[in-house]
């Protein structure tokens, strides 16, 4: 059993792209890969001229370390720091980082940076997740699920947020998702079922992310 | 019928799951269970022991007629003994013939002496009968044939056949060894006036009555006395009656099996395993109840959700609560199965050692079912004490609060880093801080358990380095002389200045020793007077600071222990009555108090005290200190010099003890450093277990962040290392604490140790501790390899 097969993808400098699947579809799979958390059993996978199907731990933590930026879930914030904690966390083993400061900014948290994870609302915590995330300065940005465990008014806040930090920062965007309605957003949205693609197209405008519902 | 086959459905899924837990976290069970298992099996190997000598000296006095009561005396004919026997409440006696001899030992240079001791002319005696290791009692008609001690055979490899040179009463004698004996009344062999037993120069020999006498000039006369009391006549009744009988006949007084040295000493002993069988293990019960305590909770907030499902199924509170409480019992059961093995092993082995000091002719190993049964109930009971709040915790959540997950952690800036913001905290030592400061409890017991182990490796090696300096004060400091000469009457001082101009010679120094009893009002206390001459140099008092203490020109200095047993203090009178000669009675003043490490000893002024007894310028004993090159010849001039009854080297002393003290100790210290280990790791391992349970998702966040392992690792063990760094100065405090209490509690006659803690003990101890956060913080290192980092992502909190 495979989860992926047969997957060929490019992904481009500062685009957003949606990858849209079902639960079960391999997209998880396909993130992981991306973000240097598993190496697939065959086939090549390399940022710019890093392979990353030979690395070893050591090499995949240095990759992850200084180009992926990661939006879970569940956010995965460190529950003993605050807001802006959280986000040195990363910055302080970045090589070239914004300021926390700015970077909780950028989602419209500033006045919330020291307020611990116990203290903020599920909305509130994605964005400092994500925050976290866009602080390094990342190439490349994966969202699992971003709004997975949200309402639609708050997910809907998350996506302007990272809507904002594509913008801004240039960094690669990928988000995976199984709602369809989030891949108006997209510059590009790719449709994986099976372990394979089975869809890809691009959106002539990309859409505000404020004007989303589901 | 079919609620029978539900129950036992029930009951067998639990069980599965059950043993499925065990084994899951089998990491951590084994963790607690060891600590169980230490208390457990230091309290077996303590009882055993107890329990061992204390059944195997009942046998052997028992079988062996051990006397009740002692009295020597100069000489009585031995028509006395019949009216001793005709005593009230005597039920047994024997009268004997002792006297002293020096040995030669083929192949040995240093001076040895012996004990000798009569036996009857048929059989063995009526009372303080011998045990026959190896070869035959001697023959009556062979005077030359002896009986000779184990420990003296052992240390010499005598045997049945071989030859001996001895010095009895000024003649020499060869004498032929028939058997190995032991007896009840030299369990622990100690050379008289010595504080330390020296099997090499010291032994004790049996010889036929006829042949003792003739050698001794006591034909027809007896000069020791042993019997047996019967047991409804008051022993102190028949002491007083006795010495009545035997005052004319030059007694020095009888005393009772109390006062009896080897069996005092035993005593002893024996009150020390019993408080060790009590400390220790109290020690390591409290440490693996909170173990448990925090295992058990831990746990169980993780099976928020299983509880939850079972509770709707229909269990009720009590099955879920015996469920949890089979966990915690199951984790006792393994800890007091190990520590039962562990102990009854140790005890074995310890007996062995036992064996090397307290001659018996063969240890009982002895426990009762009863201790085991009790000490068993003991422990799931104390166990389950341990889980009892976690387990009543899960019995009573209701379904559907178990059901959702626990409220979110909440943490706070913490006040340390707030006092230290000047310090630029990284994010890792923040959550290492708020993360110990979120439970303060916890982190205190860890901390606590941490100085328990720390602790205890101390109070186990304190008492070597105590030892140590006791017997360095005493050989090095307080006795000065290479050489010790014992006369068998008191001479004029001028008689020194021959031995002194002997080839080797180098110097000499004479002071006189005499047998008393102290009496003020009706305490009494038996004891060496000795008389040291102004300005020694060879051997005088020092105080424990190790001072020399001047003797007063007149009255007596006494050390305090002996002072406050008598109830004296400076300034006071008390009565002295002397053992020996005409037995004067005098009134002396107490003219100072210090204190000693070894013994109990009461000094006077040379001169005042030959003054005191209306004696001229004497002394019977002779310090000297010799050229090392002469030594051999000295030793045998001396041996060959009538009068002189004993002799005894300072160094080889130091070095038998020495060698025995280091086999014993670090025996002991081993043990205890490993008993030390396995707290410190039960406690080490369980804390960075949970932690690594609690926070695995953080950590695994972290690495996803692009954390490395060691980086990653350093949040775990750094809290680790905090809670050592707080851990182990405390865990020197407590022991330091601990060890005045055993310093207190082990005071005796003999000796008191002083608290030494050295820097070795305080390194020895903290080392152990961190040998063991080593281990258990390589272990999570190594499981931190394996964090998830998938899976962490896919899941909530």
């Amino acid at each position: 059993m495979h989860a992926l097969r047969g997957v060929n993808l490019d992904l481009f400098a500062g685009e957003l792209v949606v990858m849209l699947g079902a639960s079960g579809s391999g997209k998880s799979t396909l993130l992981n890969i991306l973000g240097g958390l598993d190496v697939p059993t065959s086939g090549e996978v390399k940022y710019q001229d890093i392979d990353l199907t030979k690395a070893r731990d050591r090499d995949l933590t240095r990759y992850r370390r200084n180009y992926v930026g990661f939006v879970f879930q569940f956010y995965n914030l460190i529950p003993s720091l605050t807001a802006r904690e959280n986000v040195i966390a990363v910055t302080e083993i970045a090589r070239n980082p914004m300021s926390p400061e700015a970077a909780l900014d950028l989602v419209g948290l500033a006045n919330r940076m020291d307020h611990f994870p116990a203290q903020l609302s599920g909305g509130e915590q994605q964005r400092v997740a994500i925050a976290r995330a866009i602080a390094k300065r990342p190439k490349v940005l994966l969202c699992d699920e971003p709004t997975g465990a949200l309402d639609s008014a708050t997910g809907v806040l998350v996506l302007a947020a990272l809507d904002t930090a594509n913008q801004e920062t240039g960094t690669t965007t990928v988000i995976i998702t199984h709602n369809v309605s989030i891949a108006q957003m997209a510059d590009r949205v790719i449709t994986l079922s099976d372990g394979t693609i089975s869809g890809e197209y691009r959106n002539s405008t990309r859409q505000d992310p404020r004007t989303l519902s589901w | 019928m079919s609620f029978f086959r539900t129950s036992t459905l029930h009951l067998s899924t639990l069980h599965t799951k059950l043993r499925r837990e065990l084994w899951q976290m089998r990491g951590q069970t084994l963790a607690i269970a060891l600590v169980i298992a230490g208390g457990i099996a230091v309290c077996l190997l303590s009882l055993v022991n107890y329990s061992s000598l204390t059944a195997t000296r009942e046998q052997y006095y028992q079988e062996h007629q051990f006397a009740d009561v002692f009295a020597d005396l100069k000489r009585a004919p031995r028509h006395v003994l019949q009216r001793a026997a005709d005593l009230p409440g005597v039920t047994r006696l024997s009268g004997r013939v002792e006297g002293v001899a020096k040995l030669e030992v083929p192949g040995f240079s240093d001076p040895a002496s012996a004990r000798l001791v009569s036996l009857p002319p048929v059989g063995q005696p009526d009372v303080n009968r011998i045990f026959l290791r190896n070869g035959r009692l001697p023959h009556a008609a062979h005077s030359d044939e002896v009986a000779v001690i184990g420990s003296f055979a052992d240390a010499h490899d005598l045997r049945p056949g071989d030859q001996l040179g001895a010095i009895i009463n000024g003649r020499r004698q060869t004498l032929t060894i028939v058997g190995i004996v032991e007896s009840p009344e030299f369990i622990y062999v100690i050379p008289p006036g010595a504080m330390l037993p020296d099997y090499d120069r010291y032994g004790v020999l049996w010889m036929p009555e006829e042949a003792l006498a003739s050698a001794m000039d006591m034909r027809g006369a007896f000069n020791s006395l042993v019997l047996q009391v019967d047991p409804s006549f008051p022993v102190a009744g028949v002491i007083d009656l006795l010495d009545r009988l035997l005052a004319p006949y030059g007694s020095t007084g009888a005393y009772a099996r109390e006062d009896q040295f080897s069996h005092r000493f035993l005593s002893d002993e024996l009150n020390q395993l019993k408080t060790m069988a009590l400390v220790f293990p109290t020690i390591f019960m409290a440490v693996a109840m909170f173990l448990l305590n925090v295992v058990i909770t831990r746990l169980i907030s993780t099976q928020r959700d299983i509880i939850a499902v079972l509770k709707a199924f229909g269990y009720g509170n009590w099955q879920i609560g015996w469920h949890y409480s089979q966990l915690v019992l199951a984790i006792a059961l393994i800890g007091y199965a190990i520590g039962t093995a562990a102990g009854l092993w140790l005890g074995r082995a310890l007996g062995v050692l036992y064996m090397e000091f307290y001659r018996f002719p063969e240890l009982l190993f002895r426990i009762s079912p009863w201790w085991l049964l009790l000490l068993g109930l003991l422990t799931l009971l104390v166990a389950w004490l341990g889980g009892w709040r976690a387990i009543h915790h899960a019995a009573s959540l209701p379904p559907a609060e178990a059901m959702r997950p626990e409220a979110p952690a909440s943490y706070q800036v913490t006040l340390a880093e707030r006092l230290l913001s000047w310090i630029r905290f990284s994010q890792p030592s923040r959550m290492i801080v708020r993360q110990l400061a979120r439970r303060p409890a916890r982190a205190a017991l860890s901390v606590t358990g941490i100085a328990m182990a720390t602790a205890i490796v101390m109070v186990g090696n304190f008492q070597f380095s105590s030892v140590s300096l006791m017997v360095y004060t005493q050989f090095a400091k307080v006795q000065q002389q290479d050489l010790t000469v014992s006369l068998t009457d008191p001479v004029h001082q001028s008689a020194m200045y021959g031995m002194a101009r002997q080839p080797g010679v180098r110097y000499v120094e004479g002071r006189r020793v005499v047998a008393v009893e102290l009496v003020n009002s009706h305490r009494q206390w038996r004891t060496a007077l000795t008389g040291i001459p102004d300005q020694a140099r060879l051997q005088f008092v020092v105080d424990e600071h190790l001072n020399q203490v001047p003797i007063p020109p007149a009255g007596l200095l006494l050390t305090d222990f002996l002072a406050t047993r008598l109830g004296l203090a400076a300034g006071d009178t008390v009565q002295v009555k002397v053992l020996e000669a005409e037995r004067p009675v005098l009134d002396l003043q107490v003219a100072g108090v210090t204190s000693e490490f070894l013994g109990v000893g009461a000094y006077m002024n040379l001169a005042a005290m030959n003054r005191a007894l209306k004696d001229g310028a004497v002394v019977n004993q002779v310090l000297m200190n010799l050229d090392p090159d002469q030594a051999e010849t000295v030793y045998r001039d001396l041996r060959d010099t009538p009068r002189v009854m004993a002799l005894n080297v300072r160094q080889a002393m130091l070095d038998s003890f020495f060698e025995t003290l280091a086999k014993t100790f670090l025996t002991f210290t081993w043990v205890i450093s490993v008993l030390g280990g396995i707290i410190a790791f039960g406690v080490i391992y369980n804390t960075v277990r949970i932690s690594l349970a609690e926070r695995g998702r953080d950590l695994a966040s972290l690495r996803v962040l692009g954390y490395s392992h060691n980086e990653v690792a350093h949040i775990l063990l750094g809290e680790l290392a905090i809670l050592l760094i707080l851990g182990i100065p405390l865990g020197w405090a407590i022991g330091h604490g601990l060890a005045s209490l055993v310093v207190t509690m082990m005071q005796t006659e003999l000796y008191r140790v002083p608290l030494i803690i050295s820097g070795r003990t305080l390194a020895l101890a903290a080392n152990v501790v961190i040998v063991s956060a080593l281990v258990s913080g390589f272990i999570t290192w190594w499981r931190l390899r394996n964090l998830d980092l998938v899976a962490v992502l896919k899941t909530r909190e």
